[in-house]
């Protein structure tokens, strides 16, 4: 072979190919993000955005005890969600890589899966409240059944409300990942499990579990920030009643109040980054791409 | 050669030329003193207007391009979006359609100019409220932010509020009403009379309030006067112990259980009520009516303590000047000449020159929505839609009696940002 025809080390071929990319990244991702945490300092008033340092911002979020509380709130929102999300999810994606034998099958059953993206996430959203109003097709039927005397009014703009309403709209996001690593599991290793004598349920939990992590590492930081960063579901499930995060931010975005907008954002982008960090920790889901 | 008859000459060709671009220039406004000229070219104009959904109504736009040829690009947006847009995007809009709290908020930033009193044909006839506060001379002036306190500027080139009236109007008054609290007569068993029923334990978890702070706060402070809590040197605008008292007043409510939810849309303050989800809420008068257009009875009650109003103006930008300000002044005198004022009438609402707007309305629909009598036929909406079964009386009586009894109005204050918080913090609860 001729050696001229390698790269020499010290090529600046790699980093020109590289940066479209590079670039694309700093114009859209790393100037926004600087512009927020630069405006994070700013004051303001009424009608003004005034550019200045100041920490109030920080002070009164890392302060104030509703911070707290919508931290707390949001994060067992994203935990209840993550539980059920994956709970479904392994269920689904378990039962369309082992027990779907075709692959005709596994395409329209996964398509089947899709449905619910056909409309919007509002609309998804919204088609829940005459449903589980407290005059609601549920509650109709429970007492036209006799099943109860006074209609179930936690159904309906309570928590239970806004993490059905999160699984309902995330679940995909938990079944392609863990059914693609499913795919991706030789099936000579369960044959071999299932002839050293082990049982289904050992195997699912020895075998298919073990190997399916980096599956379940992605669809859970699709969940988990999803849920972290969202406003509208809290606010239309829970009637108005619940905060999260997004909520806080949308309501002083919503009053001109775009320097406490920033402080918040900065603060729940590092907090989500280390909840991911912490995921990425567990699972390697380099194996994954 | 003989020339051919018709045959356009060179000649000719320049001469016409040139009458046509001489016609232009007038025409344009470069050359000044030919109204007649003038006239046509406003039919060329567009004005982009934006505010919330109770006026940026697009009957009003084919209206007024049937009428004074101006084409008006409506834009509806909610209460907050309106001030935000207002702020950050000033060169997004011709004309401004904004309520007074949102303009104590928005004008100070210098996007919008005063307007001309001497240019607006109905000043005189504007209802005093909005000149003096008063509505007679012997009312009260209420508290909050009043539309008189921001509907006049210092002078021209001014961004400060005067006290008084003065030649330069910071908006034109256009809409406005009384709110109070709206209930589920065939839900609820006992009677409504006070603000305070807002937090009545037999309603638990089935009371709602708006979750807009400049607004929920007024009613907020209404229900705990009204309660004997607090007696406050100004609702509309509170110390910071007042605020505070407020809203752990309203926590402890929410943590009891007393609200169902809250509403920030029109559509989800309707949907509340008409599927029984919520029987007392505050809420504002077309909602009612769309809650009774559906065949579900819903009154706006009268409170004993009175009435917390809002009310809206148009505004101009900054930046309008020449053909387009001389149209803005023109849309502003034909909405005030009383089509415009019928047609807000006729949704439930008050326009701010009743005099010419009873010129365009029927006795009998004059004498239901403001002086209070029952209707002698079917009260119908613009749209033509029954609205009202003959017979029947309008919630809370005649234009005095409602406008008379106002007790607050939609306010910002001077502790806006604390309350803010407040506001969020309760929400949060």
């Amino acid at each position: 072979m001729n050696p001229s025809a390698r790269s020499s080390p010290g090529s600046a071929t790699p980093y020109v190919q590289v940066a479209p990319l590079a670039v694309i990244f700093a114009l859209f991702l790393v100037v926004p993000i600087a512009t927020i945490v630069v405006v994070s300092f700013w004051d303001y008033d009424e009608f003004r955005i005034l550019p200045d340092f100041i920490w109030d911002n920080y002070v009164y979020l890392l302060t104030s005890q509703v911070t707290l509380a919508t931290y707390v709130n949001t994060v067992k929102y994203a935990v209840l969600v993550w539980a059920l999300t994956f709970a479904i999810g392994f269920v689904i994606a378990y039962f369309l890589a082992f027990h779907v034998r075709t692959m005709t099958w596994q395409i329209v059953l996964f398509i089947l899966c899709t449905i619910p993206f056909w409309t919007s996430n509002i609309i998804r959203m919204i088609s829940w409240i005459p449903f589980l109003g407290r005059n609601g097709l549920l509650n109709s039927t429970l007492i036209h059944l006799g099943v109860v005397d006074q209609p179930l009014e936690f159904l309906l703009f309570s928590d239970f409300a806004v993490v059905l309403a999160f699984v309902h709209l995330y679940t995909l996001f938990m079944v392609v990942p863990i059914f693609n690593s499913m795919m991706r599991i030789d099936r000579s290793l369960i044959e071999a499990a299932a002839d050293a004598g082990a049982s289904g349920w050992q195997i699912v939990r020895n075998v298919i579990l073990p190997l399916s992590k980096p599956g379940i590492g992605i669809g859970s930081i699709f969940v988990v920030t999803l849920v972290m960063g969202d406003f509208i579901t809290v606010r239309l499930m829970s009637g108005g009643q619940s905060s999260s995060v997004g909520i806080a931010m949308s309501n002083e975005i919503a009053l001109l109040q775009y320097p406490a907008a920033a402080a918040n954002a900065v603060v729940l982008l590092v907090v989500v980054l280390l909840m991911v960090a912490a995921m990425l920790r567990v699972v390697d889901v380099r194996k994954e791409l | 050669m003989k020339r051919k008859p018709g045959a356009t000459s060179r000649r000719t060709f320049l001469k016409n030329s040139a009458a046509i671009a001489a016609g232009a220039a007038i025409g344009s406004g470069a050359i000044p003193g030919f109204p007649a000229i003038w006239a046509q070219n406003i039919k060329n104009v567009t004005l982009r207007q934006f505010g919330t959904g109770v006026s940026n109504l697009n009957a009003i736009a084919e209206k007024c391009k049937q009428d004074l040829g101006i084409t008006l690009q409506m834009t509806a947006l909610d209460s907050d979006s309106v001030a935000q847009r207002a702020v950050t995007q000033p060169n997004s809009f011709d004309i401004a359609d904004i309520e007074y709290w949102v303009c104590k908020k928005v004008f100070p930033a210098g996007n919008m100019q005063p307007m001309d009193t001497k240019k607006i044909k109905y000043y005189d006839k504007i209802v005093p409220i909005f000149l003096t506060g008063k509505l007679t001379p012997q009312s009260t002036i209420a508290q909050g932010t009043a539309p008189h306190t921001v509907g006049f500027a210092k002078g021209k080139n001014s961004v400060e509020f005067a006290a008084e009236e003065t030649g330069w109007m910071t908006l034109i008054p256009t809409i406005y009403n009384a709110d109070t609290l709206g209930i589920r007569p065939d839900l609820i068993k006992k009677p409504v009379k006070n603000w305070r029923d807002l937090l009545d334990p037999s309603f638990k978890g089935k009371a709602s309030i708006l979750n807009i702070s400049s607004i929920g706060i007024m009613d907020a402070a209404m229900v705990c006067e009204s309660m004997g809590e607090i007696k406050y040197g100004n609702k509309g605008n509170m110390t910071i112990a007042e605020i505070d008292k407020t809203m752990a007043i309203m926590t402890e409510a929410k943590k009891a259980g007393q609200f169902r939810a809250f509403w920030k849309s029109f559509d989800e303050s309707v949907n509340l009520m008409a599927a029984g989800e919520v029987v007392i809420q505050s809420m504002w008068s077309p909602a009612v009516a769309a809650v009774r257009a559906k065949g579900i009875p819903c009154v706006y009650q009268p409170l004993a303590e009175g009435y917390r109003a809002w009310g809206g103006g148009i505004g101009l930008a900054k930046h309008l000047s020449g053909l387009e300000l001389d149209a803005a002044y023109e849309y502003i005198n034909w909405y005030l000449s009383g089509w415009v004022g019928a047609y807000l009438n006729r949704q439930g609402y008050y326009s701010a020159c009743i005099e010419t707007a009873k010129q365009h309305m029927s006795a009998d629909e004059w004498a239901f929505w403001m002086e209070g009598k029952p209707a002698k036929t079917d009260i119908l909406s613009p749209e033509g839609k029954v609205m009202e079964k003959a017979g029947s009386v309008r919630d809370g009586g005649s234009f005095y009696d409602r406008m008379g009894a106002v007790a607050c109005w939609n306010a910002v204050m001077d502790e806006n940002k604390y309350l803010v918080r407040k506001w969020n913090e309760f929400i949060a609860a």
